[in-house]
């Protein structure tokens, strides 16, 4: 067992904390308020090669790996929550077209995505399909050398904002989850339009869009994997997408705990420091203990990936457990600032209201235990 | 063009500690960095070289670990970084200091402009910059905000007390730049593996023919006698309440230690 960084990861890290300490994080407030895209951020970090790390240099990423991309995105989130999901939401169509595009596909959609010339988004859900991915009702029917597109996708992360899309749409809706299929569709094809921009509990920054498509035709050669085999594209996207998302909620868990110390300590009652109160202190041990075992599962399930080894149960567990320590520490935050963490003056309600997020998307809490439990149940009948 | 920025890697602290006995600062424990204003120097010349071409070369004088600080400059995008690593050279004052960074100039070569930050946060003295250039016998301009470079002219725009002024020089000349002349780029993830890999080229004395009695302990009449901490400020009183409140009391207080008339 290692747990160190080998020189290259941990020369990025210190330098992905030098951008996110002096350009991401004195901004947070500012971003999230905006309610308008970051622009400036995701440019920035396409300049600093953030948006490509794990895909190899030859198709313009950094050729690193999945637990720097994991390391790396925490860092983002617990400076700015936003851009850290903006950076999670694009890998959604990183990962697929590098796993299952073929070479032309990789040439064309996976080099601007690496290079964060273009950014990505994934399209699974529906108001009818969502944790049932088998229902997706989107169509697409073969007409010659296209396949013409109709339905709707909804809270689609990056949705607006993004040029490449994965989406995943039923070409035999007698087969069910067997009958599904996941193409390239570019922003701008015709029949490709955006609908509402969902109002959120949080994020008003981070667009979560519907995606409408009316006699969207696409070409056949966009078709990422075979056809009918778009649940495996949509399983293999949202395992890594789990890695992400609970390298999202140790991010921001981390700002909570890390706005509430100095807090404690500055806070007197009963002339004294917060801080010196055990009721305070047990609230810290605990922030701090659950955040270490988020981020060690999150990060097991990066370095398995990095293996190439199975790592789906483990992700499904990082996730659910970094996402509810998330609730729990940002909870926790506020509950230490008291008064103060109720009000906007301080960060840590908006934590509190982002982290409700990462216990809800890529899988609900209550996915991630069915995906867990089905795992667990086989491998340990015998 | 071809630009030469000179860079000193300091303590990142501000709460410096001192050992008593040899003066020195204590490095230990204490992270390193390259001199704040010393990047702003490096994107400058980075910027000069993205419009007329040519390249960057960052040159410093100090201890093997500041090839770290070098480091740090290539992966900001500087193509190439040299290092004067010398024991003779330990103790040099800022005579001496330009002395051995002329030197080094003069080893390089065909170079048109040297870039330097006005000063190190570490010695303060903004000395080395000028120094440099009366060394090289070359034209100086410090404290600028702003440079541009025309047919073999430089125009720097300085910053002053109370003013700009705005001066036009021959090139090759040396400038030193002040924080607020550009907001130094973040280095690319791609530029810091580079970086890691890349060669740093290290010279000693011996490399620049260089007259050992001007650098070094010998080559510097000022000598450190005693450094230390500056006091922390103690007592103080804080006034509150209104402007016009606040004035009189203060006007009392001032009044009452006798150190104004009237």
């Amino acid at each position: 067992m290692d747990f160190t960084f080998n020189e290259d990861q941990q020369a990025i890290l210190d330098a992905v904390k030098e951008f996110c300490d002096e350009d991401l994080a004195p901004k947070a407030k500012e971003t999230d308020e905006a309610a308008a895209w970051p622009a400036e951020n995701v440019r920035k970090m396409a300049e600093l090669d953030l948006m490509g790390i794990p895909i190899p240099e030859e198709y313009g990423g950094l050729g690193m790996d999945f637990l720097t991309w994991s390391a790396v995105g925490e860092e983002l989130s617990r400076a700015c929550t936003t851009t850290g999901a903006v950076y999670g939401a694009h890998a959604l169509a990183l990962v697929p077209i590098m796993q299952f595009g073929t070479e032309e596909q990789k040439q064309k959609h996976l080099i601007p995505l690496a290079k964060g010339e273009h950014i990505g988004a994934f399209g699974l859900t529906e108001p009818n399909a969502g944790s049932d991915a088998g229902a997706v009702a989107t169509k697409a029917l073969r007409d010659g050398e296209h396949y013409v597109l109709n339905g709707t996708k909804i809270f689609i992360s990056n949705g607006g904002e993004a040029q490449t899309y994965v989406i995943i749409t039923s070409t035999d809706r007698s087969r069910g989850a067997r009958g599904l299929t996941a193409f390239i569709v570019e922003k701008g094809t015709p029949g490709f339009e955006f609908g509402k921009d969902e109002k959120k509990m949080a994020f008003p920054s981070l667009p979560n869009r519907e995606l409408v498509f009316t006699d969207c035709r696409v070409p056949k050669e966009n078709m990422l994997g075979r056809e009918n085999a778009g649940f495996l594209v949509a399983m293999r996207t949202l395992a890594v997408g789990r890695i992400g998302m609970a390298t999202g909620a140790v991010g921001v868990a981390r700002a909570a705990l890390e706005a509430a110390v100095p807090y404690s300590h500055q806070r007197e009652q009963f002339g004294k420091p917060i801080s010196t109160f055990q009721a305070i202190q047990f609230m810290v041990a605990d922030m701090a203990t659950e955040i270490d075992c988020a981020r060690l599962l999150t990060w097991r399930s990066a370095w398995l990936k990095d293996q190439g080894k199975p790592f789906e149960k483990e992700a499904a567990m990082a996730k659910l457990y970094a996402s509810e320590v998330a609730m729990r520490t940002t909870t926790k935050a506020v509950q230490i600032l008291g008064g103060y963490g109720y009000t906007k003056e301080f960060p840590v309600e908006r934590y509190m209201r982002e982290a409700k997020l990462f216990e809800i998307v890529e899988g609900t809490s209550e996915i991630q235990r069915m995906v867990i439990a089905n795992h667990v149940l086989r491998e340990l009948n015998r | 063009m071809n630009i030469v920025v000179c860079i000193k890697q300091v303590p990142e602290s501000t709460e410096v500690r001192v050992d008593p006995k040899t003066n020195a600062l204590i490095r230990e424990g204490v992270k390193s960095i390259v001199n704040p204003v010393d990047e702003n120097a490096v994107e400058a010349a980075l910027q000069l070289r993205d419009q007329h071409g040519g390249t960057v070369t960052v040159i410093t004088m100090g201890p093997p670990q500041a090839e770290e600080a070098l480091r740090h400059t290539l992966a900001m995008g500087a193509d190439e970084a040299i290092l004067l690593s010398d024991p003779a050279s330990r103790g040099s004052d800022t005579l001496a200091t330009s002395y051995v960074l002329a030197q080094m100039v003069r080893k390089i070569g065909d170079v048109d402009l040297i870039l330097c930050g006005k000063q190190a946060i570490d010695g303060d003295t903004g000395q080395v910059g000028p120094g440099l250039a009366e060394r090289l016998g070359i034209p100086q301009v410090t404290f600028a905000i702003g440079l541009e470079v025309t047919d073999g002219r430089l125009q720097a725009r300085r910053v002053l007390d109370d003013f700009f002024e705005v001066l036009e020089v021959k090139l090759p000349a040396v400038v030193t730049v002040v924080k607020q002349i550009n907001d130094p780029r973040h280095p690319s993830m791609k530029n810091v593996l580079k970086a890691k890999r890349a060669e740093i080229a290290k010279w000693t004395l011996a490399d620049l023919a260089a007259d050992p009695k001007q650098s070094g302990f010998e080559g510097s009449p000022t000598q450190v006698l005693k450094v230390w901490p500056p006091e922390k400020r103690s007592g103080g009183r804080r006034l509150e309440g209104s402007a016009e409140e606040v004035v009189d009391e203060l006007a009392e207080t001032i009044k009452g230690m006798k150190i104004a008339s009237g």
